[in-house]
């Protein structure tokens, strides 16, 4: 019960054994991948590529925070793709009507995210609609909607200079403020998992949402709120990838649905909720990036990056994210 | 009578599971045509036992013989096979599936590749009629069925598998009288056309009334083996609890108890299950919800914890008409109410996480500000529930997994003390747990009561009723038919009002 | 008496699902401009029939509990490696063939063999499978392009007798040749008793892990059944990532509207075929109505929002909190 891999466990070095075997071993394959990297071109190591790597890592980070919380309750979020092209769209739109707009571009984004989350969560926690399938569900209307917006065309306007400067500038030389967005976003997560009474009812849910039910926790509350946080985290992450990018494009949010759950998973968080940390999902973010970085350094061409980068996260999970036999 | 050779004999059996011996070096015959008995305290081995019997689990260590022939099972299916089958405890039905589709499962006859669903149904109606369960249709899906239907269709789905050995694990436990003593006379039959039949059961009078030969065991180890009926029912318990068993209940509350009551209803119905109840609890009042399973006692507990929707009639709190219309508000301080519920591993316990964690549920608010949890706070209050429950644990943050049943139902008690609840309802808490936790739990029950807790407590164990008790509310088709008090609770009278004779009859 | 009773709460869902296609298809014919004929008929089958085949594909492992979210790429799998060896004589055409079909029912042991062994979740599992099965049809082909024997196909494709759509003559021989003698096989039972209750399906000494594998290899093959089916409409092969994509989230649309449960153990591939049916037709009342194309993705979009909401109305009737969980 304690754990799924006494095996692997077992051949840890002791001073590590009360770390999460999954979050030390998502490390250890960084550093492999850094290694392997390195081999390649020297340039791997190099500070410049780091930090570069850590800001495409940033804008997963924050979308796959907000999965995490959502996978933690025993559920999912699909519609990643479209809320995180929905938040960037949006952001770009409002920064069309002006002044006042470009001032607001960001939080409209992040608002139009939350709604979509509320949906997600309301449906998921009142009507008791798997989320899975009520997150395609929104996916789809969001993804209509925003045809329906642009014409089926990618739309014209473009980021606004406080998102670009969000996403690519950096208050403190070297560093890209896009990680430190991702840090804020990460410490507040850390905090709300661990510290608060709504984290606690979200590791609760994850585990056996009845049994929270009748100790009196207000389940359906917290799993829509969750919904809205995942929301609003994916919008924002759409924010920065237009700021990064300079504008918005379609179907931009494709390619972070599989990594964010990766990156999550990966991480040692259970895909059926209740277990995971903040840690593991921080080397799933970093690990996942680092990998699609190799790929495309190498020059392999899509099909091979897709082959190598599904059998990786399969052979991965093999490793450790295998559940208990039964 | 010639000598008769065992059918099954295990020769030190042993099981370890990570650095725990469940079973220790047991040696068992069991006879043909005989009803053995086994017996002892939650986590003495029983359940190991008749794991490695039924092929769920392999022994460690240890031999056993079928028939005169070595056998080791490596999975359910095989031991069925064998000739071994098993009712478990936990139901083994699918509910999807319909009743004949259930009772075939294991080798559904087949034509041509395909299920022969003719050939299906007539072995389904057989069983069932061998069951005495002929009130149940061979079509009907088993999620449409209650509890105790189902059972029956657990036992004939058992028959239908002509057992040479057959294992009852508390099979009884769901049904009502009615369905025990068909389930008896079954059982009788079976011994008579020379099955071995091995019975696990936590009700005494149930084995002194089928067994042919007793087994106790305790902390893994056989105790002793005996012929049934050589030892009283007290010395069965010593041998169990290795310790005297005497005087298992506190002595009651002295006094009528006057005044606003703590919880009360006037009226209470609820969609056909729930019919016209009235009752009042007091400060320091320990009240019995008696009669048959299933009756509403569990409906009544939930409907006034505010879990069902629809309620009609009035509930009052301390006097005011209030009903609490969830969990999350009864908890509050202006109900101050807690539920103890029904199965402890889905509905009071997360069993993954930590001690700590779970005692904390039920009482988040109370280790917080704003929020924002207080660990001092949190721990100390931990550490004090820990304690006033004597909770048997290595460190707080184990998963509550690791801790024996009657443990675990101490942990689903103190994350609702920490609360300090005023209105306290139970649902049967001591099912399956053994004598020495029992004692404890009732003894709890006393202290609450004494410092002022109103407590609503359903039991389906009517010595519980009796002896812990002020008043006991027997239950019946949704409704209180009686009201006994003081000594007028007997096992008599509970028996004849929960089957609503003697009354005028309702339905 | 009793026993109709019995039977129709077996099948209700199914039934529910017929109704609805029955329904939805009036409508849609009522209003066709050129009315109820057997052409109508013979477009609209042709359609549907893509989709009918990858909902039974995803009914087979819904009802185990599981689900496989790669069905959209196996399909377009199938699709790409049809369009390189469906082609020449009509035996290069039959071992292509064969060929095809078994390549999707490997992809779907994959699948089963990492979920069933490997004891991965499906939703990881087929989402990380999917994307190698992409990577293997962009590998075949980087371009759309390709041909396939154009006899089969315009066969496969058209009326027979001169009235009756071809491709539900093969919709329904699939369902006689694959679904029946499984749903009544000893692993079919099976499957339905690991998708309802896992553990009881174990200790009662069922074929679990046979009858999981053996879903999840069927609905590779129905998959694949369906990409052939593609290119005998497309005559060439496209790696299209969002048609895979959108194959996978309207076989989940279909299962939903045909009944089957997604909690697994209740529903049947027959009513997921008639969930795909209604929803295809759905999709087409745009067209009827002549709506501007490009509402159509919001269209269904909407339409999957309520066909998965209208499960939610049961929840009103609940009068245990309890029974939510």
């Amino acid at each position: 019960m304690t754990s799924d891999t006494p095996v692997l466990e077992r051949m840890m070095p002791r001073p590590l054994r009360r770390f999460d075997p999954a979050v030390v071993i998502a490390f250890c394959c960084i550093i492999l991948l850094l290694l392997v990297g390195a081999l390649y071109s020297s340039s791997f190591l190099s500070p410049t590529y780091l930090l570069q790597q850590l800001k495409v890592a940033s804008f997963l980070g924050v979308i796959a925070t907000g999965m995490m919380l959502v996978i933690l309750l025993g559920q999912i979020d699909l519609s990643v793709p479209w809320v995180v092209t929905t938040g960037a769209m949006m952001a770009c739109a409002a920064a069309s009507f002006g002044p006042m707009g470009s001032a607001l571009a960001i939080p409209f984004g992040i608002l139009c995210g939350a709604l979509i989350g509320l949906a997600n969560g309301f449906a998921t926690a009142y009507l008791r609609i798997p989320s899975m399938i009520i997150t395609l569900a929104t996916n789809a209307v969001a993804q209509g909607l925003m045809v329906v917006y642009t014409g089926g065309f990618s739309p014209q306007d473009s980021a606004t200079p406080a998102m670009r400067w969000l996403a690519t500038g950096e208050l403190i030389p070297a560093v890209p403020n896009g990680v430190l967005v991702w840090i804020v976003v990460g410490t507040g997560a850390v905090f709300l998992f661990n510290r608060t009474t709504f984290g606690r009812s979200v590791y609760g849910i994850g585990n056996r949402e009845r049994a929270a039910f009748l100790s009196g926790i207000n389940t359906r509350r917290i799993v829509m709120l969750s919904f809205v946080i995942s929301g609003a985290l994916s919008a924002f992450g759409g924010v920065l990838l237009a700021g990064y990018a300079s504008k918005a494009a379609q179907s931009m949010g494709d390619a972070y649905l599989l990594p964010a759950i990766a990156a999550v998973v990966l991480g040692g968080t259970h895909v059926l909720g209740g277990r995971g940390s903040y840690g593991g999902t921080v080397a799933g973010v970093i690990l996942i990036t680092l990998l699609q970085s190799i790929l495309s350094v190498m020059q392999i061409e899509e099909a091979g990056r897709q082959l190598i980068f599904g059998a990786v996260i399969i052979i991965m999970l093999l490793m450790y994210g295998r559940q208990k036999a039964a | 009578m010639a000598e008769i050779a065992p059918i099954l004999t295990m020769k030190g059996i042993t099981k370890r599971y990570g650095g725990v011996v469940a079973l220790r070096d047991a040696d068992l015959e069991i006879m043909p045509g005989r009803i053995h008995a086994v017996l002892g305290e939650n986590g003495a081995g029983k359940s190991t036992l008749i794991k490695i019997m039924s092929g769920a689990v392999a022994p460690d260590e240890g031999q056993m013989t079928l028939a005169g022939s070595n056998v080791s099972f490596t999975s359910p299916a095989a031991a069925n096979a064998a000739g071994i089958v098993c009712v478990f405890q936990e139901l083994s039905l699918i509910p999807d599936l319909s009743v004949a589709d259930n009772i075939v499962i294991s080798g559904p006859p087949t034509r041509g590749g395909m299920i022969d669903r003719k050939a299906q149904r007539k072995i389904a109606e057989q069983a069932l009629a061998d069951a005495g369960a002929t009130d149940v249709h061979p079509s009907a899906l088993v999620k449409d069925l209650p509890l105790s239907r189902r059972q029956m269709v657990e036992i004939a789905k058992a028959l239908a598998r002509k057992p040479r050995v057959l294992i009852l694990d508390e099979a009884t436990s769901a049904l009502t009288a009615a369905d025990v003593q068909q389930v008896f006379s079954v059982i009788k039959r079976l011994r008579q056309e020379g099955t071995a039949i091995i019975y696990i059961s936590h009700r005494m009078h149930e084995i002194a009334e089928l067994a042919d030969d007793c087994t106790v065991f305790r902390n893994g180890r056989k105790i002793a083996t005996y012929k049934a009926g050589s030892k009283t029912d007290n010395e069965v318990v010593e041998l169990m609890i290795g310790r005297e068993y005497k005087n298992v209940f506190p002595p009651k509350g002295t006094g009528p108890h006057e005044g606003q009551a703590a919880i009360a209803c006037k009226g209470l119905s609820w969609a056909g299950r729930l019919n016209d109840i009235s009752l009042a609890i007091h400060p320091g009042e320990v009240i019995g919800l008696g009669g048959l399973d299933g009756q509403g006692q569990r409906e009544l507990l939930l409907a006034l914890f505010g879990v069902l929707r629809g309620v009609s009639g009035e509930i009052t709190i301390n006097g005011r008409p209030s009903a609490a219309s969830d969990p999350s508000e009864a908890r509050l301080p202006g109900f101050g109410m807690a539920l103890i519920p029904e199965d402890r591993k889905t509905e009071g316990l997360m069993l993954p996480m930590s001690i700590a964690d779970n005692l904390c549920f039920a009482a988040l608010d109370r280790i917080s500000s704003r929020g924002i949890i207080d660990r001092k706070v949190a721990e100390a209050r931990i550490g004090e529930m820990i304690e006033l429950l004597q909770i048997k644990v290595a460190s707080a943050d184990l998963p509550v997994s690791s801790l024996s049943g009657g443990n675990q139902q101490k942990v689903v008690i103190a994350k609702w003390l920490m609360n300090s609840p005023r209105i306290v309802l139970l649902n049967d808490p001591t099912r399956g747990i053994d004598v020495g936790t029992k004692q404890e739990i009732y003894l709890l029950l006393r202290k609450l009561a004494a410092s002022g807790v109103a407590i609503l407590f359903y039991s389906t164990d009517y010595d519980e009723l009796i002896g812990c008790c002020d008043r006991v509310l027997v239950m019946y088709g949704g409704a209180i038919v009686r009201e006994l008090a003081g000594d007028a609770i007997t096992e008599h009278a509970l028996v004849s009002s929960a089957l609503n004779i003697g009354e005028a009859a309702h339905t | 008496m009793n026993e109709w009773r019995y039977w129709l709460a077996e099948n209700k869902n199914t039934l529910i699902a017929v109704a609805l296609f029955v329904f939805m298809f009036a409508i849609y014919a009522s209003n066709h401009p050129a009315g109820f004929t057997p052409n109508v008929v013979q477009t609209a089958a042709n359609k549907a029939t893509l989709l009918a085949f990858v909902a039974m594909a995803q009914s087979l492992v819904i009802i185990t509990a599981g689900i496989d979210l790669s069905v959209g790429m196996i399909l377009v799998l199938a699709n790409c490696l049809a369009s390189w060896i469906v082609v020449g004589t009509a035996i290069e055409t039959t071992f292509g063939i064969i060929a095809v079909l078994a390549s999707g029912a490997f992809c779907g042991a994959v699948n089963g063999l990492i979920v069933i062994f490997g004891r991965l979740q499906p939703i990881v599992t087929t989402i990380a499978t999917g994307a190698m099965f992409y990577g293997l049809a962009l590998f075949l082909r980087p371009f759309p392009g390709g041909s396939v024997n154009e006899t089969v196909a315009d066969f496969m494709t058209s009326k027979a007798l001169g009235f009756f759509p071809m491709s539900f003559v093969a919709l329904a021989a699939v369902v006689l040749m694959v679904w029946v003698p499984y749903s009544r096989s000893v692993i079919g039972r099976a499957a339905y008793a690991a998708g309802s209750s896992e553990h009881a399906a174990y200790m009662s000494g069922m074929p679990v892990k046979m009858a999981k594998f053996t879903a999840y290899v069927l609905s590779g093959l129905l998959s694949a059944i369906g990409g052939l089916y593609l290119t005998f409409f497309s005559y060439t092969g496209e790696a299209a990532y969002a048609s895979g994509n959108t194959y996978t989230l309207f076989s989940i649309a279909a299962v939903v509207l045909g009944g089957v449960s997604l909690m697994g153990g209740r529903g049947s591939a027959v009513g997921a075929i008639f969930g795909a049916l209604a929803f295809r037709t759905i999709g087409d009342l745009l067209f009827v109505f002549d709506f501007d194309p490009l509402w159509q993705p919001l269209f269904q979009g909407v339409v999957l929002l309520l066909a998965v909401s209208i499960s939610a109305f049961g929840l009103f009737r609940v009068r245990n909190k309890l029974e939510w969980f």
